[in-house]
């Protein structure tokens, strides 16, 4: 786990080489702080900041094969490297070290591009073939760790965090109207986009070629995919029964675990007191010798808080745990340095509790944790896809008046529930419904919602945009065949590419952890669970109207019945709460979110945000809208007064 | 339209701008629009409007009340606070 940095193109003098890198890579010292590694050649420059955790004597970057013809730096962590590095040996590769990162340079030789195929992780690799002069940028398949890159004066920069990339080109550091309102509308920019112009995400499961003439090749080698629906009954069907289905992910999920506890440094997990972490802990505390350390945050505020199942989930698994409570102040004053982790808005405040557990994490003595992440996204956990089930079940009869009472079922854990009047929330939720044929069916109603932000935005950035419309832009980028899925898929890839890509794993994992130098890893994101879960027939993902239906099979017998049986309760935490204290805004909010601050910035209508923030203040703003708004602008703020500027200023 | 009627519009005119538009432009709300329609509202903004509503004029709103004929634009929320003005 750690952080790179580079550059490919016209260069300069090999010392400036030198101390530009050393710029580039000090800004993620967090990202790996014991210690720094560099590669300069003719017309390339590899950095490393390393954080380390496998091989710890000998595992320092840049790595190279045999004859140093081959070179990589990467942040992440190679899971298999074990096995790829028995089948290299019979194959005739020598290795000098023993770390995860060499087998990189060896798969290489051996497969070329194809060599990425092999891995199972989470990565984002730089590789440099001298002999060919090409350098070779890969992402690993669910966008666990980032990767940015871009082009200027005759070279290609690239980065861990976009951060490395402006201290080289401060041209960068102006804001992209179009990253923003993918923000505000999908909760994080869709790659390659980002909130910095002429700057591109690495969009996950690709590879980036560029060869000595600058010309860049994009490859997709993996994508979330799903087969025809009719695939998933009668002859076609993978799984015989149930009950095959289950053992079967059962025993994925030990190997997935058992792999990714693979470090050189002691490792813990997180414990939310939901299914998904509590399945992560019970399959360690069962299938491996590893001592179970665990850690949670707990909130003062009830809506929020799941201490009482993080304890029986504690004395059930009878752990080492530490529990951080978090207040509304400790978010509110974490928030600054939240953004300049993330480098984007964020909607929710969710991610700043996650940033402080990490730290103490890291006090603790702690660089690895496991997390239950990904398993709504694969396994279908999520409310929207059940509200997307009813919703489809409805639209089958728009007049019937029994299939909308569904809708009572969801939602049950806000205070404030969409679903809280019958009747109201028919007529929510039936805006909509004459999507039924599009992909992103399922998703236009968060979509419509968030994007109520919009009517903050300046004029000026609106007219920017045209007629821009979220719904339209996304269907652009999904696959050709999704129709052919079954809804659940679709609605799962989506969910996937959109809050899980660009903001989950993002914001509230690689960024939060990183900022404390901890690693993140996500054992339900082993591109075999993924896999294995896309060939399931749907209903035995949501059976009915119970999410994760084959997982808690799966994980039956490992968790007492009131964790098994327990409704998801998506993590949340205090949003616009956590910046008012008897009716006063934190200082910082007061300058940013004030008329003087939000003119000059010039993203933002000051008169609509006024009003916005009055509301804010008084408490009155109940709605995920308008905390989502707040949220945004404010963080939008943020990143303007850490990074960027406007444009001729 | 009674006096009264129209203190009611003028009231909720300015809750709903103010509130749930952020903006003092008159002519962004029609009052025969329809607020779910347009994205003014969500279900939790309804729930706002409620509570102004129940603030402001001293009514109850019975759960079988909250109804989209009730709420979704200006008219009908100042008729049916009307109503129940009048029936007490």
């Amino acid at each position: 786990m750690c952080g790179i940095a580079g550059f490919f193109g016209v260069l300069p003098a090999p010392a400036e080489a030198r101390i530009t890198l050393e710029r580039m890579i000090h800004t993620l010292h967090h990202r790996g702080p014991d210690g720094y590694g560099f590669h300069v050649g003719s017309g390339i420059g590899l950095a490393h900041a390393r954080l380390s955790i496998i091989d710890l004597v000998s595992g320092e970057q840049p790595i190279h094969n045999e004859r140093s013809s081959v070179w990589t730096v990467f942040n992440g962590e190679i899971f298999n490297y074990v096995e790829l590095r028995a089948t290299l040996e019979q194959q005739g590769h020598r290795f000098y070290t023993r770390s995860d990162t060499e087998v990189i340079v060896h798969l290489y030789e051996q497969y070329g591009d194809a060599f990425v195929e092999h891995l199972n992780g989470q990565f984002a690799i730089a590789l440099w073939d001298d002999e060919r002069r090409r350098l070779l940028l890969a992402r690993d398949r669910a966008g666990i760790r980032p990767l940015f890159y871009a082009r200027a004066a005759g070279s290609l920069w690239f980065g861990s965090e976009i951060k490395s990339l402006l201290t080289v080109l401060p041209q960068c550091a102006t804001l992209d109207p179009l990253g923003l309102v993918q923000t505000l509308s999908y909760w994080g920019p869709a790659d390659p986009d980002t909130l910095f112009k002429g700057v591109r995400s690495l969009p996950p499961g690709h590879l980036l070629a560029i060869a000595d003439d600058g010309s860049e090749t994009l490859t997709r080698y993996w994508d979330w995919s799903f087969p025809p629906a009719s695939e998933h009954a009668g002859k076609h069907r993978v799984h015989d029964s149930v009950e095959q289905a289950t053992a079967e992910l059962r025993a994925l999920l030990i190997d997935a675990v058992r792999l990714q506890l693979r470090a050189d440094v002691p490792v813990g997990a997180y414990l939310s007191g939901g299914l998904d972490s509590s399945g992560i802990v019970a399959l360690i505390r069962h299938f491996t010798a590893t001592p179970v350390r665990t850690f949670s945050v707990a909130f003062d505020d009830p809506e929020f808080d799941e201490s009482a199942q993080q304890a029986a989930m504690v004395r059930y698994l009878d752990t080492d745990h530490t529990t951080l409570r978090c207040s509304r102040r400790d978010i509110g004053e974490a928030f600054p340095q939240l953004i300049r982790h993330t480098e984007t808005p964020v909607l929710r405040t969710a991610a700043a509790p996650l940033m402080l557990l990490s730290r103490r994490v890291r006090e603790e003595g702690y660089k690895v944790v496991l997390t239950g992440e990904g398993a709504d996204e694969v396994f279908g956990g999520y409310d929207i896809f059940k509200e997307a089930k009813i919703r489809r079940f409805w639209a089958q009869q728009p007049a019937s008046k029994f299939r909308p009472k569904l809708l009572g079922r969801l939602y049950g854990y806000l205070d404030h529930s969409p679903v809280a009047s019958e009747a109201l929330a028919q007529s929510f939720f039936k805006r909509g419904l004459e999507h039924i044929d599009r992909p992103i069916f399922a998703h236009a109603p968060r979509w419509i919602t968030s994007q109520r932000a919009l009517v903050f935005l300046s004029d000026e950035l609106r007219a920017s945009l045209g007629d821009w419309d979220p719904l339209t832009w996304y269907e652009k980028r999904l696959p050709a065949d999704i129709m052919s899925w079954s809804p659940l898929g679709r609605d799962q890839y989506v969910e996937a590419k959109s809050l899980l890509a660009a903001y989950l794993l993002p914001a509230q994992g690689d960024r939060v952890a990183m900022a404390n130098s901890v690693e993140g890893r996500f054992p339900y994101l082993d591109h075999r669970l993924i896999e294995f879960s896309a060939r399931l027939p749907p209903s035995w993902k949501m059976r009915g109207l119970t999410e994760k239906y084959l997982l808690r099979r799966a994980l039956a017998g490992l968790l007492p019945d009131e964790i098994l049986k327990r409704t998801k309760q998506p993590y949340r935490a205090p949003d616009s709460q956590s910046f008012f204290f008897d009716g006063k805004p934190l200082d910082y909010v007061a300058d940013l979110m004030g008329d003087a601050r939000i003119r000059a910035a010039g993203y933002f209508n000051a008169a609509r945000v006024g009003r916005l923030f009055d509301k804010c203040r008084h408490n009155r703003a109940i709605g995920f809208a308008d905390n989502q708004a707040f949220v945004g602008i404010l963080s939008t703020m943020l990143l303007d007064e850490s990074f960027l500027r406007r444009s001729g200023a | 339209m009674s006096s009264e009627t129209n203190v009611i519009e003028a009231k909720v005119r300015g809750y709903i701008l103010e509130n749930l538009m952020f903006s003092s432009d008159e002519s962004e709300l029609a009052n025969d629009a329809s607020l779910l329609e347009r994205g003014v509202i969500d279900s939790t903004g309804v729930l706002e409007i409620i509570l102004f509503l129940e603030g402001e004029f001293g009514i109850e709103v019975k759960a079988s009340e909250m109804l989209p004929e009730n709420f979704d634009s200006v008219n009908n929320m100042v008729r049916f606070v009307s109503r129940l003005q009048g029936a007490r």
